[in-house]
């Protein structure tokens, strides 16, 4: 079996009296794509928050290339090689898209408290964060400030910078929303060579990406995994189609 | 590469100020001498805290802890030096000094440990928050000083002498000014490289989103901590020569009133901008004296002015001329 | 030491306290409806006490003074609202610092300009003259105790109201859901006006009260207000219930601080230099009790909402 790079463990969190992550445990392997669906409301983006850092979880552990990462800040897992893209694309506005890429090569680089050399002039910053943008295909936006590009090529800066960063695993929160028919099917043979740069974790509604990308699925209801497997095995599980695809029989 | 407009605009405000107190020496009126000294020290004031608020997007109410500290720096240790006693610190003592250099060196260590006290506990919270402990902790240094008399409490404290730097005569108007200048460019450049280095960078971003620089395995956090250490170090450079230029220093150094002057200076400039805080003290020392010269109730008129600014032309005087600004 | 020193020192506190929390109801309930920092609400304490003075001055009567206190804060407020601050609420917090820094001088100056730059003195009424025992032996002021009585009914007063009326429920809906008080059909801009006048009556009020124990003059406001972002920053901003405790708190400490510091430092060392050790530290002891409560919770004693 390939090596396990990230592992939850019973992770539960519960907002008041809503349990929006009851008892997950799932693991992302080298090479693989591991698509995470459920309902709208069913704790994918909770969980999201909580392997990234942005949410505690109350109880549960989460490791991470071996290590308990649970209490560390989103800083120092991104520092150990998280990268992730959020539902709502997260970027700094004002800056281009070169220079929110350049942010994340230079803290691949280590230091971020050298104050003299202009960063518009540091090659060893502007060449990396170039050939990332260019894998994205974002080569000819690179000047364009984040705030001005379109929804579908802002969540392709969040890759590139997640690839800039050395990623060791990726975590996408719906990287396709607000892509149209043609850049989706683009962007899924990107993701489809990614996997073996770094494993996905993949929260997607694209169905059909889904179904062509992922190595296994796990279904998440109600903040539960009903089901996990490959494709074949979620297509036909009873309890899926029950609850996911409100299938009555 | 093409010169910006705002760099043009940059060099034309460098040269007008440079250009003031040579004018007002030509034209009989010295007086107008220590009005452009009052430009270029307060200009450097709140190029200090440009660096926090402009930059980091950090609204610093409290500046004012930090040009207060850097004047009473100069004027404890004058005082040391022409009594010839020296300064007790239980365990040692130093001799006071009418150096300018080593007045500086010593204000800009205060003001960064001040500002590393402060900023340690402050930058835990954002927002209002940080406006109101900013401010808290600023009012709480104002009520030491006037209850501590050991250096004149409440009625401050005068330096006789202006301090001395190797090889000028600082009793000359003119030749302080160009001290004041020379102090207020290198902390313009100190700015300006700041601006577009790697730590200006992710200071920057964080400003614009949090949550993206935590997400590349920065800490905002310690990047905003090392931002407001070196704006307080700056601002309290400037409360040093500050001093000197009055040749008195007081609470009112202090005051919630200077912090806010502080802010006003950056907002009638334009935030973030490197030369914002230079524009902004130009305007401010003119309107003050202008409207000063017409009538006693001038800070009606500038207050009226100052809300006509942020209402209707928010991106101060350099916004005005130069346009939005531009991120490489 | 005497008990009723002791007392007597509390009593002060408190009395300082309840000042504090008129001031800081207004202002943390004005930034959890609006999101608005407003740092002329030290200039509505200021007007309240200078209308109180001039009509008690004109009439002979502290008790229109004190009406005219409120009429005149909450039409300063309402009129301030209406012109500026409501220009501000969708900007962001520098550009409310700013323009509200402004409003200061502004006012300042136009306070001078109207009385000139002498203080103002404001008698207190004959009804609240004199003291009442403590235990202990000594006495009490009357009317430090009626201001303490009037702060504690405000309290009740504002809970009440939040609680309890229709108003009350538009202002927590407000608080906690700003497009939805639009969607239920309330007048959003006519309740910021209201909520935005009654803090200033609240700050006027208090000016007035405190303007027959002090001198009334410009920029007297300004200690009380940066004490009273104190309090809301201890309390949690946008919570009345921690305005109502971080007000306490701070009145309390400062009070006994400088009447109990100078004491304390004076059984280690001698008298003279007890006093100025303990007069220092007692002037910063709020602000190191605010850094220390902040070190352990960040988002004050009461969070109400995000900064």
């Amino acid at each position: 079996m390939a090596e396990t790079i990230l592992e939850l463990r019973n992770l539960c969190k519960s907002f008041g009296a809503l349990k929006a992550t009851d008892d997950v445990s799932l693991d992302l392997r080298v090479g693989e794509i591991h698509a995470l669906i459920g309902p709208n409301g069913a704790g994918k983006s909770t969980l999201i928050h909580q392997i990234a850092g942005t949410l505690t979880p109350d109880t549960g552990t989460i490791e991470f290339l071996g290590r308990p990462i649970s209490q560390l800040g989103v800083a120092e897992r991104a520092r150990l090689g998280l990268g992730r893209s959020f539902q709502v694309s997260s970027l700094a506005s004002e800056f281009s898209a070169l220079r929110n890429v350049m942010l994340a090569v230079q803290s691949r680089q280590g230091s971020s408290f050298r104050f003299f050399k202009p960063v518009m002039r540091d090659r060893s910053l502007v060449e990396p964060a170039m050939a990332a943008l260019a894998r994205v295909g974002l080569k000819d936006r690179a000047d364009i400030p984040a705030a001005e590009l379109s929804h579908g090529e802002r969540r392709q800066l969040e890759i590139a910078i997640a690839l800039a960063l050395g990623s060791r695993a990726f975590l996408l929160d719906e990287p396709m929303a607000g892509m149209g028919p043609e850049g989706s099917r683009q962007f899924t043979g990107f993701l489809d060579a990614l996997r073996q740069e770094a494993p996905i974790l993949l929260v997607e509604h694209d169905m059909d990406a889904v179904f062509a990308l992922a190595d296994r699925i796990s279904v998440l209801v109600y903040g539960r995994i009903i089901a996990s497997g490959t494709v074949e095995e979620i297509r036909h599980n009873p309890e899926v189609r029950r609850a996911y695809l409100g299938d009555p029989q | 590469m093409t010169i910006s407009r705002e760099t043009i605009i940059n060099i034309v405000l460098a040269l007008l100020l440079l250009a003031i107190p040579y004018a007002a020496i030509q034209f009989g009126n010295p007086f107008y001498v220590t009005l452009a000294t009052r430009m270029a020290i307060l200009g450097l004031a709140a190029v200090g805290l440009n660096i926090a608020l402009g930059f980091g997007g950090l609204v610093s109410f409290g500046h004012a802890a930090f040009f207060g500290i850097g004047g009473y720096v100069a004027g404890i240790l004058a005082s040391h030096s022409l009594s010839g006693a020296p300064l007790n610190f239980g365990v040692f003592s130093v001799p006071g000094t009418n150096q300018m250099p080593v007045i500086w060196l010593v204000a800009l260590v205060a003001g960064g440990l001040l500002a590393a006290a402060i900023g340690a506990i402050s930058l835990r919270t954002s927002g209002v928050y940080f406006i109101m402990i900013t401010l808290a902790f600023a009012q709480m240094t104002y009520y030491f000083a006037i209850s501590w008399p050991a250096y004149g409490g409440e009625d401050g404290l005068s330096i006789l002498v202006r301090n001395q730097f190797p090889g000028v005569n600082t009793m000359v108007p003119l030749n302080y000014f160009l001290v004041c200048y020379g102090v207020l460019m290198v902390g313009l450049l100190v700015s300006a490289l700041i601006r577009d280095s790697r730590f200006g960078a992710a200071l920057q971003a964080a400003r614009q989103n949090e949550v993206r620089v935590a997400s590349v395995g920065i800490t905002p956090f310690r990047i905003r901590l090392v931002a407001f250490v070196i704006s307080g170090m700056i601002t309290a450079l400037a409360g040093a020569l500050y001093a000197d230029l009055n040749r008195f220093v007081s609470p009112s150094m202090l005051s919630w009133h200077m912090s806010g002057e502080f802010i006003v200076l950056i907002i009638l400039g334009g935030v973030g901008r490197l030369y914002g805080p230079v524009a902004g003290a130009m305007l401010f020392v003119m309107f003050e004296f202008l409207l000063g010269g017409m009538t006693e109730r001038w800070q009606f008129f500038l207050g009226l002015i100052l809300l006509g600014v942020v209402l209707f032309a928010r991106g101060g005087l350099i916004g005005l001329i130069a346009g939005k600004p531009r991120h490489g | 030491m005497q008990i009723a020193l002791f007392i007597e020192q509390i009593l002060n506190g408190l009395q300082l306290g309840v000042m504090l929390f008129l001031m800081a109801a207004g202002l943390t309930l004005i930034f959890g409806v609006m999101g608005l920092i407003n740092l002329a609400h030290g200039s509505l304490y200021m007007v309240g006490a200078f209308a109180c003075a001039a009509v008690a001055a004109a009439t002979g009567s502290f008790w229109l003074g004190l009406a005219a206190s409120l009429a005149a804060a909450a039409a300063a407020g309402a009129i301030m609202e209406v012109l500026v601050i409501r220009r501000l609420y969708d900007r962001d917090h520098l550009d409310q610092v700013l323009a509200t820094f402004a409003l200061i001088l502004v006012f300042s100056e136009a306070t001078r300009w109207l009385f000139g730059s002498f203080p103002l003195y404001l008698d207190i009424p004959p009804l609240l003259q004199g003291t009442v025992p403590l235990p202990g032996g000594s006495r009490y002021q009357l009317y430090r105790l009626a201001i303490i009585g009037v702060g504690i009914a405000v309290a009740v007063g504002m809970y009440l109201l939040i609680t309890k009326t229709r108003l009350g429920m538009r202002i927590r809906a407000g608080q906690s859901d700003r497009d939805m008080i639009g969607a239920l059909g309330v007048d959003i801009r006519l309740l910021y006006t209201v909520v935005f006048a009654f803090g200033a009556a609240l700050a006027g009020f208090a000016g007035a009260l405190v303007g027959a124990l002090q001198s009334v003059q410009v920029g007297m406001g300004e200690p009380v207000l940066i004490l009273a972002f104190v309090v809301i920053v201890i309390g949690g901003i946008g919570s009345i219930k921690g305005a109502l405790v971080g007000a306490i708190l701070v009145g309390v400490t400062d009070t006994l601080g400088r009447f109990l510091l100078p004491q304390l430092f004076g059984l280690m060392m001698p008298p003279s230099q007890a006093g100025l050790v303990g007069g220092a530290l007692a002037s910063m002891l709020i602000y190191i009790v605010m850094a220390v409560i902040l070190a352990v919770r960040p988002q004050g004693l009461f969070p109400a909402m995000k900064g």
